[in-house]
């Protein structure tokens, strides 16, 4: 079995956000305009949370990016009166959008505050929508959505390797916000697998979950040195 | 009570129903202003439906908002009637005579109201019916582990109960109005609600049984409603809402409000259709006396939560505990410690404070305070979510403010249709009370202590004809 996963070292992040811009084009993640982000709408399925330390002028500024972690154990599934999100057998928290009816309950349940909604339906004004990405269903408004993991790539990743009939390779599946991370600071891979590199990177000894007391399981590790090895309050 | 006292059946009718044969202009106007209100709802969920949930105030990651405030607030009202006449029924209170009808009808549109909430929080309203187990060619049924599905069937079941627990004892009027009525469209409105009613012994033994088997079976249904209600909070892990203590305080406060508007209603009614003889100093008294006990219930219920929560010293419920107790939520909370604890208990207390206007006022600054508790139990805790990154704020917009208070002009509107229609006072009930002897007057003086002593015992009634 395979089980989807990500590390991210938190030592080589810089927090330029090239993987946030990364994933919005990849995903056909809505602009809201400003106005709106004001409201905190904001359509983020990853985001860089700044964390700063220290008085002015000995600051120091921490970097976490923050997406859905792909929990096994998932508090935003069993809420969601119509099973429009739930586990895959690759160890996706899938998004059905279509069976979404927008209660919301699913976002309210989720400790790390990473799904976000469809307020209105999707604009995408010229020249915007020749960049949409084919591979990627725009969604109506009232709909939730989150971080998919890029479950298109993982598709055709397989859909490639099932043609030249040999078995997904570790790397050859890379999700957008890795691919575009200029420090490799984001790894993705197979957690079942022990020889991949995300498995090594998790068995790393600074390798930790995000409020990991919560016992969700997650899909995403963080790597830190640093004796900082939760967001600070 | 004496002989004198006691009104023939003719007369009874005549006071209870004569009123229902006449226009009357408060009556008319209050139907016209909350029809007024009723068309603003209907207004700003038609354009929120046009124009996508986004014309709301919520937002990331305040998620849930007035919707679902206006939900809790409404499913609690509801608690008004069907529990308490079932508990008045059930415990044969005599004084309970007067007040059933009216809190069955506040029951049944309360409920009507607050069902309609969680459909208009939803994204996409159109496509509700997925949340119902119905038979589909794709074979997909509801997630039957989530608190939502489990509040349809839960707030559908009360719905129906409490429309047939209204209805029953709604009959037996209904053919005294088809009797009374002149030949029309009201004689056959009346006639199809009497289902054929002629007062056969037999009739009345039926309508007895289905009433004593109704009382007894809403009770649990009541109470399992609101605890479920609860459940939408309490079975999350989101910090102030993951909480054991809420099934039972989520039913205490519920019954607290619906007293609240029971005491209001009752002030009105005996104002606005002159029914001082039926709905005496005693009724309120007794109501008095059973708001404040809960007020203090509902007071005892909110010190454990805060107590334990504080205590505990978990990071992420302190902090929500925090903007509560001395952040951005103070106002609010101390608002609500005031007007559901402090005023009850120092005016409630007295006798002179049970009466019916300051006993009104009470309910009006208690349905404020429950309000408000519901606000503060959604939003702090979701506006201050455990990534200090994410912390919110919420501010209602003008679709929801205009759907809150249009939905109060749709609960008016359909209880002044109500009143204009039938009975508000259940006339048989009364008769019965009467009949059963000595005990009633007007519902009640003495009733409880004639019914314990039960000798008490004037002789049967002399008035003429029943």
């Amino acid at each position: 079995m395979t089980r989807w996963g990500m590390a991210i070292d938190l030592d080589r992040c810089t927090g330029c956000e090239a993987c946030v811009v990364a994933c919005a084009a990849e995903n056909n993640i809505q602009t809201v305009g400003e106005e709106q982000a004001r409201e905190g709408r904001a359509m983020h399925w990853l985001r860089i949370e700044r964390y700063y330390e220290g008085e002015f002028p000995n600051v120091r500024t921490r970097f976490m990016p923050v997406l859905c972690q792909q929990c096994g154990a998932a508090p935003c599934e069993p809420v969601c009166p119509v099973y429009a999100t739930y586990r895959n057998p690759e160890g996706l928290n899938a998004m059905v959008y279509s069976r979404c009816i927008g209660t919301r309950f699913c976002a309210n349940n989720c400790p790390y505050t990473v799904r976000v909604f469809n307020w209105f339906d999707a604009e995408f004004p010229a020249p915007l929508d020749s960049q949409l990405n084919p591979d990627v269903s725009v969604r109506p408004g009232g709909v939730m959505e989150k971080c998919t993991f890029c479950v298109q790539r993982i598709q055709a990743g397989k859909d490639e390797a099932a043609q030249e009939e040999r078995d997904v390779a570790d790397g050859d599946i890379r999700t957008a916000c890795q691919q575009s991370c200029p420090t490799k600071a984001i790894t993705f891979g197979d957690l079942e697998d022990p020889d991949s590199e995300v498995s090594k990177w998790a068995e790393s000894p600074r390798a930790f979950s995000l409020l990991g007391d919560l016992d969700t399981r997650p899909g995403v590790v963080y790597l830190s040195g640093s004796e900082w090895r939760e967001p600070a309050e | 009570m004496t002989a004198e006292s006691q009104p023939s059946a003719a007369a009874l009718d005549g006071q209870l129903l004569g009123r229902l044969d006449r226009r009357r202009p408060g009556l008319l106007v209050g139907s016209l202003a909350s029809g007024a209100l009723a068309l603003v709802f209907i207004y700003c969920w038609g354009y929120q439906i046009a124009n996508g949930i986004g014309v709301t105030g919520i937002n990331r990651p305040v998620f849930w908002g007035f919707y679902i405030i206006n939900f809790v607030f409404w499913i609690g009202i509801s608690h008004a009637g069907t529990l308490i006449s079932a508990i008045l029924r059930v415990t044969k209170a005599e004084w309970r005579r007067p007040v059933t009808r009216s809190a069955e009808a506040i029951t049944l549109f309360a409920l009507a109201i607050g069902g309609l909430f969680p459909l208009i929080h939803l994204g996409r309203v159109a496509i509700f019916y997925y949340m119902i187990p119905y038979p589909n060619s794709r074979m997909l049924w509801p997630n039957f582990r989530s608190p939502l599905v489990w509040d349809i069937a839960a707030i559908t079941t009360y719905i129906i109960g409490s429309a047939l627990y209204l209805f029953l004892p709604l009959i037996p009027d209904a053919a005294v109005m088809r009797d009374r009525a002149a030949a029309g469209l009201r004689k056959r409105f009346y006639a199809v609600l009497a289902l054929g009613w002629r007062g056969t012994a037999q009739q009345w033994h039926s309508l007895e049984w289905g009433i004593r088997i109704l009382a007894v079976v809403i009770i649990p249904v009541a109470v399992s409603v609101h605890t479920i209600v609860s459940w939408d909070f309490a079975m999350t892990q989101t910090p102030g809402w993951k909480s054991t203590i809420f099934g039972p305080y989520f039913v205490v406060g519920a019954i607290f409000s619906g007293i609240a508007v029971l005491m209001i209603a009752m002030a009105l009614l005996r104002r606005g259709l002159a029914l001082e003889r039926f709905l005496t100093d005693r009724v309120f008294n007794n109501l008095g006396l059973l708001f404040v006990t809960m007020s203090l219930v509902w007071g005892y219920f909110t010190f454990a939560e805060h107590l334990t929560v504080w205590y505990s010293g978990d990071l992420f419920e302190k902090n929500v505990h925090h903007v509560l107790l001395h952040g951005d939520f103070a106002v609010p909370f101390w608002t609500m410690v005031v007007v559901n604890l402090v005023i009850p208990v120092a005016v409630l207390s007295f006798a002179r404070g049970r009466r019916p206007l300051p006993t009104a006022l009470v309910g009006c600054g208690v349905l404020v305070g429950m309000w408000l508790e519901r606000f503060l139990i959604v939003v702090p805790a979701l506006s201050t979510p455990r990534l200090a990154y994410s912390i919110g704020d919420y501010m209602p917009s003008w679709v929801e403010l205009g759907i809150m208070i249009g939905a109060v002009g749709v609960f008016a509107c359909l209880y002044f249709t109500f009143t204009q229609l039938l009975p508000i006072v259940s006339v048989w009930e009364m008769r019965e009370g009467w009949r059963h002897g000595g005990s009633d007057e007007a519902g009640g003086a003495t009733s409880d202590a004639a019914a314990t002593s039960g000798t008490a015992a004037a002789p049967v009634p002399g008035g003429g004809g029943a």
